[in-house]
């Protein structure tokens, strides 16, 4: 068990989430992070889908590791991907069916998505299942937290609510408060996106 | 032809790739600080825009969608991954292309000459272009035939091109003015893609 969690294992869970975030400090997976969060909910289960795939795509790259001639492991990766991406795609329009028709396209760019290919090549290749797994599920939600953030933000600011329910009490609006529309619009995610990075090699730099 | 020019113009300023849905962010980020070489990846996206949408508009019509092959079979969960297919191979004959005409540029788009098969631009086009084929044949998105098929694959790679030449060029620019520390380059690039998205805004009324 103590090997399972050894400090190793550990760091490739924790490391992605905020010193190493595949989003500000790698620059990966950036089309969807920023498309999908004009509101929290679907952020939410895109972030989760990313997780889910990425975590599962990992194991299987690495239990196939030693078996994939390496001049072929790019069309090896895009199908093991590809199938997953299939499966979360149907189940997604099988159970939360207004979500996955606001994600639209979106959800097929997970295939696209470069912190897939980005953790494949760089750690699943050289790795065993577990720790595959945890730097999977450590990368998912790293880039789940950046999109809960920009979409909190957007939908805080944007439509005044949070997940659907209205969070600013009426008497802000009878005294004036209004909704930002400009937050809505797909400009604004990029422009938060740069505040979020800001803010995170700001405070990461005072650490070291 | 009316709409095909139509659908062409549209796809280069209101549905721009970059600044309407966010597509290729990956490399457009990443290549875009020098002008020659922003064009030459915008050339070669284009081109294996122009090539892979209308294929994959060819697989769509006879062999994925509802009733193709077989009357009442709905192939069209099988999508990605024949899609993804089509790209791979492809980028790598654009590869072969590029390293043979013009080794200059080979060497220096490096890495993100192969990355074309997962930049999402080229993925989500397919995607939305399947979207497309099911729209009203009113709707000023809709795509009919391999010719409007051709004119949104070109219009949004122009699109593309435009986008990562102009940052490009303001990003040479910006190594001469003071950023601060923590906002330097990836932070202060946000910022001005975002900045750059609100101005293509203003096409978003426009109606041909």
């Amino acid at each position: 068990m103590s090997k399972l969690f050894s400090n190793e294992n550990k760091a490739a869970f924790t490391n992605p989430l905020s010193m190493d975030n595949p989003v500000t400090v790698q620059v990966l997976g950036i089309c969807s992070a920023l498309a999908v969060t004009s509101q929290l909910k679907p952020a939410i289960v895109m972030g989760l889908s990313v997780t889910v795939i990425t975590a599962f795509s990992n194991v299987i790259i690495s239990l196939l590791r030693k078996t994939i001639p390496n001049r072929i492991r790019i069309i090896v990766q895009l199908v093991v991907v590809a199938a997953l991406v299939t499966i979360v795609s149907q189940l997604l329009k099988a159970y939360v069916y207004d979500v996955s028709v606001q994600l639209s396209v979106y959800v097929g760019l997970i295939i696209t998505n470069c912190i897939l290919m980005g953790r494949l090549e760089a750690f699943a290749m050289q790795n065993g299942p577990w720790p595959s797994f945890l730097d999977g599920i450590g990368n998912g939600l790293g880039y789940a937290a950046i999109l809960v953030i920009v979409g909190f933000v957007r939908e805080l600011l944007g439509f005044g609510t949070l997940l659907g329910y209205n969070v600013i009490p009426q008497f802000l609006y009878d005294a004036g408060y209004k909704n930002n529309g400009m937050m809505v619009m797909p400009a604004m995610s990029l422009i938060i996106v740069g505040c979020v990075i800001w803010a995170h090699r700001s405070i990461n730099k005072e650490k070291k | 032809m009316e709409h095909m020019i139509s659908l062409f113009v549209r796809s280069i300023f209101v549905d721009n790739m970059i600044f309407a849905f966010f597509l290729g962010m990956c490399s457009y980020l990443a290549v875009s600080k020098n002008v020659k070489t922003a064009f030459g990846l915008g050339v070669a996206v284009t081109f294996v825009l122009l090539v892979t949408v209308p294929v994959d508009y060819a697989l769509q019509t006879y062999v994925l969608g509802p009733g193709a092959i077989v009357t009442g079979v709905d192939l069209t969960f099988l999508a990605f991954i024949l899609f993804i297919a089509v790209i791979a191979g492809m980028v790598q004959l654009v590869e072969m292309i590029v390293e043979r005409f013009s080794p200059s540029l080979y060497a220096s788009l490096g890495i993100f000459l192969p990355l074309i098969a997962v930049n999402c631009a080229i993925m989500g086009a397919s995607l939305f272009m399947q979207q497309r084929v099911t729209m009203e044949p009113t709707n000023a998105q809709f795509i009919g035939g391999f010719g409007d098929a051709i004119a949104y694959a070109l219009g949004s790679g122009i699109g593309w091109l435009l986008a990562i030449v102009g940052l490009a060029a303001i990003r040479e620019k910006m190594a001469y003015t003071d950023v601060p520390k923590p906002l330097q380059g990836l932070g202060i690039t946000f910022i001005t893609v975002g900045l750059m998205a609100l101005a293509f805004m203003c096409f978003s009324g426009l109606n041909i």
